[in-house]
């Protein structure tokens, strides 16, 4: 083949469906008779349930029944998290079921934060759902609540469950505490920092949505829903939740209208729209309002670190000692404190080699939604904490950012290298990339940029952000002593017919990542068959027997990796039945631009088609061969893979109104090899444009007792197009020995160097007022208030 | 052919309108208080329109009316009377695309697709008005639709490479 089809920039397959506006999202889809599902949401942030009455609600125009926890009692388990952590002081019990901190889908006794499900209301339409929701009464006693980590483990704070003392669901420490703090105390140079990062609303555009359906003749339920891992929510379903059999459920995921990890997890509505449609006898559909997703989809982020680095005063770092308070929010979501204690914790230490890194974290109960992972998961937090102490630190030694970095960055040959908190960083080689952001960023004229733009009322300052993102999510066994009650290998058939077309079946789950493509490109490069003649299967749990589904920068170097494995597999097959029919031996034939031909004359030779039709129809094939040309092929990885990479800032600060505008944002990012460029190019911009958020206007807001202040779009503003300038990105190629296609995880992967860059950046603006921090978001009130220092 | 559509509910004012959508006459009876969006998707299933916010913030609602870009839940089926709607399923004729349409296809301007038949009525009405805009007032038309994965910057170069 001329060109190679894999890592080459083809467009989209997937488009042109997209583009005619054909695509079918759930709320696109309703079945024969379906009735409408509203929710009613607890407007307290923690009360006690006296007594709900659903009369007068019942007798409203077309009501079929209105439902509450009462009705859920002894058929229904609560929700389950499975990313329990491990080896850590917790009071999760030993088993998922009725872990403190689980929610039943409908709230029985008490309410804990504002939005937790109280009533549904099932009606012949949406309309009519909606407007029997204020019939439904509820009485309730108001408790004392509490929203942040930090007041809620103070002594007498409001307690949110029995079980769990003083609301500290979990501790966690990795590192040696007594060694860091010596190094600490004995060091030569030492910067500290507090910092709040705020929770993030993943803002998916389609709120979340789920029909049911439930077939009494044969018992079989059907369940339409947006979510990133169906074989996870069918497991949660069955075995943990419903206790409905496994071959008695089918999850069917239509488009997904993003999700940025805001749809990977098990959700009240989905076994409960099952329950309902079993209850009423008809379909039930539920789709959320904006609303509705802000109070209660999972949050992300929340953290309030305490964090200290320590040096020699010519660079040289030698220790780092963090202590992490996290909002884990009322109840355990499905994976929600893995993200803080894993992901967070155990990259802190970032791009460097840190002799000493310490880390421990307080998972705390308060009155506010469930968090989870968000695009970036752990690893935006813990490096927006090592890049801002490494700026700080830069100021404290007066050596320059870039230098400090340089001098502590992980050299190439350290790899691969243990970080000391329980990461092994695959392969890397970080001063190039930093560089050359630097360059493109044009660092060396600064100092005139800086009097340039002071002529124009405008202060402006250079930030460095560079990162290690671990992804490619993962190894079963690792996840396993991690304490996730799951498994993260990856798995897929590939099945040639005898017609030369080609399907893939793969457990991965798309939401906007263009994996019919790339897939198609490694099928396409490695069996020599043209894209239009692949089909890639997915989305349906009847036909993709098995997976795990799209997080964790998994798609292309695991979901893939395992493509490219069975296609191997595929071509040794074709190899042999090839040479079989050539009259040859194996080791006189060659596959190549699908079709197995001699070497010594290459003319003579059988396609793939060929092929796939002779083993199809299986008259003559090698003696003990089985007829068929199929791999159904697994793959566990033997470790995360670490992208990683450097990016620049450049901000302009409005001297009259604080206002930041960031005028320049350059990216060097590696993730090894890629399979498709241009949608690689594609997912960077939509990871950097989720950081730019947080960067600069997004958080999530509750007062102290507990009251959701951001429930809408017009108080939690994100990114439009005009806030942000045309991203610069240049990648450097360090490929990985973890998996075939030498590719590294790229969905979560810029993210985590924004907000630092940014922050840094503002920081380096604002430094001969004095100011060594300001925590995000960075916004103009905040940025003009240390203006009048 | 003309197409009549009763959507009201017995408790509701109802209100009859003309509107004439993608081509098609619609002579149709609708709650006064249904919304545009609501009529298209729910009433027509026109599923192509999206909704996303309830308050007018996110643009995946984006319609033609009379030609110009508005979101259809500011809007009510009743003040759409007498006007031409054009939605997505009604801007390409028998599975082509058009030149905005092939544009985002070439310049990766799709990720998931929730924003983007917003994005190519609200581009197509922005080349109508100002056959050559700057990369600003191609980035000041888009503030009116959020597209969360990013594509933004790529549908900025679709757009240049039309003008």
């Amino acid at each position: 083949m001329a060109t190679p089809v894999l890592g080459s920039a083809i467009k989209r397959r997937e488009d042109p469906e997209f583009l005619r506006g054909e695509s079918k999202y759930t709320a696109d889809i309703t079945l024969p008779d379906t009735t409408y599902v509203a929710i009613l949401h607890s407007p307290h942030p923690h009360a006690r349930i006296k007594s709900i009455d659903t009369s007068a609600a019942q007798a409203m125009p077309g009501v079929v029944q209105v439902f509450t926890g009462a009705d859920l009692a002894g058929k229904m388990m609560p929700m389950v998290c499975i990313w329990k952590p491990a080896g850590v002081e917790s009071h999760f019990g030993p088993h998922p079921y009725g872990l403190p901190g689980s929610q039943t889908a409908l709230a029985t006794d008490k309410v804990r934060y504002v939005g937790e499900w109280v009533a549904a209301v099932v009606a012949e339409t949406r309309e009519q759902a909606y407007a029997a929701l204020p019939a439904v009464k509820v009485d309730y006693e108001v408790l004392p609540s509490v929203s942040r980590a930090e007041d809620a483990l103070k002594p007498g704070a409001p307690q949110l469950h029995d079980t769990v003392p003083g609301n500290l669901c979990a501790h966690v420490a990795y590192g040696d505490k007594a060694a860091t703090d010596k190094a600490i105390s004995d060091a030569e140079a030492k910067v500290h920092l507090d910092i709040t990062i705020p929770r993030q609303l993943h803002q998916a555009l389609e709120t979340r949505a789920t029909m049911a359906q439930y077939d009494p003749g044969s018992g079989e339920y059907t369940l339409y829903t947006n979510t990133q891992i169906p074989h996870g929510n069918k497991f949660m379903i069955c075995n943990l939740v419903m206790g409905i059999p496994y071959n008695k459920l089918r999850v069917i995921v239509p488009a997904i209208g993003g999700a940025y990890g805001s749809k990977g997890y098990l959700y009240q509505d989905a076994p409960l729209m099952l329950f309902l449609a079993k209850e009423v006898g008809r379909p039930v559909k539920w789709v959320d309002t904006r609303e509705g997703l802000s109070v209660t989809t999972v949050h992300s982020r929340g953290q309030q670190q305490h964090a200290t680095l320590a040096g020699k005063k010519d660079g040289t770092i030698t220790a780092l000692s963090v202590t992490n308070n996290v909002d884990l929010g009322a109840y355990s979501a499905s994976n929600g404190p893995g993200a803080p204690l894993v992901l967070t914790g155990r990259s802190v230490t970032g791009a460097y080699a840190i002799p000493l890194p310490y880390y421990e974290a307080n998972l705390v109960f308060a009155n506010t939604v469930s968090l989870g992972p968000a695009r970036g998961a752990g690893r935006m937090e813990a490096m927006f904490l090592i890049e801002r102490l490494i700026d700080a630190f830069a100021r404290e030694i007066g050596m320059s950012p870039a230098d400090v970095r340089r001098k502590n960055m992980v050299k190439p040959e350290q790899f691969p290298y243990e970080n000391g908190l329980g990461w092994t960083y695959d392969t890397g080689n970080y001063v190039p990339a930093l560089d050359r952001a630097l360059e493109m960023a044009g660092a060396g004229k600064i100092d005139q940029l800086k009097k340039d733009a002071k002529a124009r009322g405008k202060r402006l300052g250079v930030g460095i952000g560079s990162y290690v993102c671990v992804a490619g999510v993962g190894p079963s066994p690792r996840m396993g002593r991690e304490g996730l009650i799951g498994s993260t290998w990856a798995s897929a058939v590939v099945r040639v017919h005898q017609t030369g077309d080609v399907t893939v079946v793969t457990g991965s789950q798309p939401h906007g990542q263009g994996q019919t493509t790339t897939f198609s490109q490694i099928i396409s490069q490695e069996l020599g068959v043209p894209m239009e003649k692949i089909e890639i299967r997915h989305s349906d749990t009847d036909g993709v027997p098995f997976g795990q589904g799209s997080y964790g920068s998994r798609t292309y170097s695991v979901e893939g990796a395992v493509i490219y494995q069975a296609a191997q597999v595929i071509k040794a097959k074709a190899l042999a039945v090839g040479a079989y029919m050539l009259k040859a031996a194996e080791s006189d034939v060659v596959y190549e631009d699908g079709k197995v031909s001699l070497k010594k004359d290459p003319a003579q030779s059988k396609t793939l088609q060929d092929i796939a039709s002779w083993v199809w129809f299986a008259w003559d094939l090698p003696p003990g061969m089985e007829p068929g040309l199929e791999a159904t092929e697994y793959f566990n990885p033997s470790d995360f893979n670490f992208p990683f990479g450097s990016h620049v800032a450049v901000v302009e600060i409005d001297e009259e109104t604080g206002a930041v505008d960031v005028v320049k944002y350059v990216c060097v990012d590696d993730v090894g090899n890629v399979g498709n460029s241009r949608i690689v190019e594609g997912q960077m911009h939509g990871s950097v444009a989720f950081g730019f958020g947080p960067a600069l206007m997004e958080q999530v807001v509750y007062d102290d007792a507990g009251y959701l202040l951001t429930r809408d779009l017009t108080t939690y503003p994100v990114p439009r197009a005009s806030q942000m300038p045309t991203f610069e990105m240049e990648r450097t190629v360090t490929p990985t020995p973890i998996n075939g296609l030498g590719a590294k995880g790229a969905g979560d992967v810029s993210n985590p160097a924004v907000a630092p860059a940014i922050v840094n950046a503002v920081c380096d603006a604002l430094s001969d007022l004095g100011v060594r921090h300001i925590d995000i978001p960075v916004t103009p009130e905040k940025v003009w208030q240390l203006m009048q220092r | 052919m003309i197409e009549t559509l009763n959507t009201a509910t017995t408790n509701a004012e109802a209100v009859s309108v003309s509107i004439t959508i993608n081509g098609q006459v619609h002579q149709v009876t609708v709650p006064a208080h249904r919304l545009l969006v609501d009529f298209l998707r729910d009433d027509l299933r026109l599923t192509g329109t999206k909704a996303g916010c309830e308050t007018g913030q996110c643009g995946a609602c984006t319609i033609l009316l009379d030609g110009v870009a508005v979101k259809s839940c500011t809007v009510l089926a009743a003040q759409a009377d007498g006007a031409a709607v054009t939605t997505i399923e009604g801007l390409s004729v028998d599975g082509s695309l058009t030149k905005v349409q092939t544009a985002l296809w070439e310049e990766h301007g799709v990720q998931c697709g929730y924003c983007t038949p917003a994005m190519v009525l609200a581009m197509t009405d922005l080349l109508t008005t100002n056959p050559s805009p700057d990369e600003h007032a191609i980035r000041v038309t888009m503030d009116g639709i959020i597209c969360r994965c990013g594509v933004y910057q790529n549908v900025v170069r679709a757009v240049q490479t039309l003008i």
